[in-house]
């Protein structure tokens, strides 16, 4: 039988996240901007956010299905170039929000609405920093046994449930409640 | 359940295309065969997404992964061009579940193969497997790390 598996990078402050750094609950995100179902998880994640308030802290990070995403590398590094103007969420927010045009020219005008400079952000995406970002993440989902997106760790061990609200709440209390 | 490491790897000769055969012994490095009950079936699509995207790691550590279920090289080849599978699929059809049998990983009850890992080393000796329910994806990461641990 197939042992759990667990997070090999513990959450840290490298680490885009929202919540307090001690919250009882961390569930870590492995996503991926152009998949369908980390859009559909997306609004579940917020109402989440919202629910277990101060007691969760969550985490995302990238993992992009390239072969059959092929928007989604370039999506996670304009993300992560937008990241180091400190607008991580912003812009996190933006590409689930807009799932349906990850086109290069779109991903500009993201970083324009967002607030960000647009030179900067290519300039870094030029110098390579998000790309070594994603691929780090990337290999750290592999490491950790993500097994699809998006694949979602909490306290460190792989969720394998539904992550639909009414299940992935009931998880997440039960968690708290351990 | 399973062969166990330790035991020799059955060779075989699978057709990967509908007028190409692979065989194991053709491989000078460590293989990763990767069982899976069915092409389609939700489950096992994510698993190879995630075992496609992973490929570029087991290649870098000299590693190839091939997937094996019972399906057919022509249905194998429609799926693997539209989920873009970064390896080889072989069909385990004629007879049906052969090398599936041989791994005793086949599932007489419903036709398919249970959702097994096979690590192989390149003298042909099982290193690590690994059975999962077959409605869970197992990831590669055990299968990573029994590559690594090869060299």
């Amino acid at each position: 039988m197939s042992e759990q598996a667990m997070l090999t990078i513990p959450a840290g402050p490298e680490d885009h996240s929202s919540g307090p750094p001690d919250a009882r609950l961390t569930v870590v995100e492995y996503g991926d901007y152009q998949c369908p179902y980390c859009g559909q998880a997306y609004p579940i994640v917020e109402q989440l956010r919202s629910t277990f308030a101060d007691s969760m802290r969550f985490v995302f990070r990238n993992l992009p299905l390239a072969d059959v995403h092929p928007n989604a590398e370039a999506a996670a590094e304009v993300a992560e170039a937008v990241a180091l103007q400190g607008k991580f969420w912003e812009i996190h927010d933006t590409l689930f929000e807009n799932q349906h045009d990850l086109s290069a020219q779109a991903l500009m005008r993201y970083v324009e609405e967002v607030g960000a400079d647009v030179k900067k952000a290519t300039d870094e995406i030029a110098g390579g920093r998000p790309r070594q970002r994603v691929e780090a993440d990337f290999e750290g989902a592999i490491r950790s046994g993500a097994n699809g997106t998006p694949t979602f760790f909490v306290n460190g061990e792989r969720y394998d449930g539904s992550w639909l609200y009414e299940p992935f709440s009931e998880h997440l209390r039960q968690v708290l409640e351990d | 359940m399973a062969l166990k490491e330790g035991t020799v790897a059955p060779d075989f000769g699978l057709l990967a295309t509908p007028d190409q055969k692979v065989s194991l012994a053709e491989f000078d490095g460590p293989v990763v065969l990767v069982f899976y009950p069915a092409d389609w079936s939700p489950v096992c699509s994510d698993e190879l997404s995630v075992f496609s995207a992973a490929n570029k790691l087991f290649r870098a550590r000299g590693a190839q992964i091939l997937g094996i279920s019972v399906d057919g090289p022509w249905c194998h080849e429609v799926f693997k061009e539209q989920r873009k599978v970064a390896f080889p699929l072989l069909a385990d059809c004629n007879p049906k579940g052969e090398v599936a049998k041989a791994y005793d990983v086949y599932r007489e009850d419903d036709g398919t193969s249970e959702r097994a890992l096979f690590v192989i080393d390149r003298h042909g000796t099982i290193a690590w497997s690994e059975v999962s329910p077959v409605g869970v994806n197992p990831g590669a990461d055990g299968a990573l790390r029994a590559v690594e641990e090869l060299s």
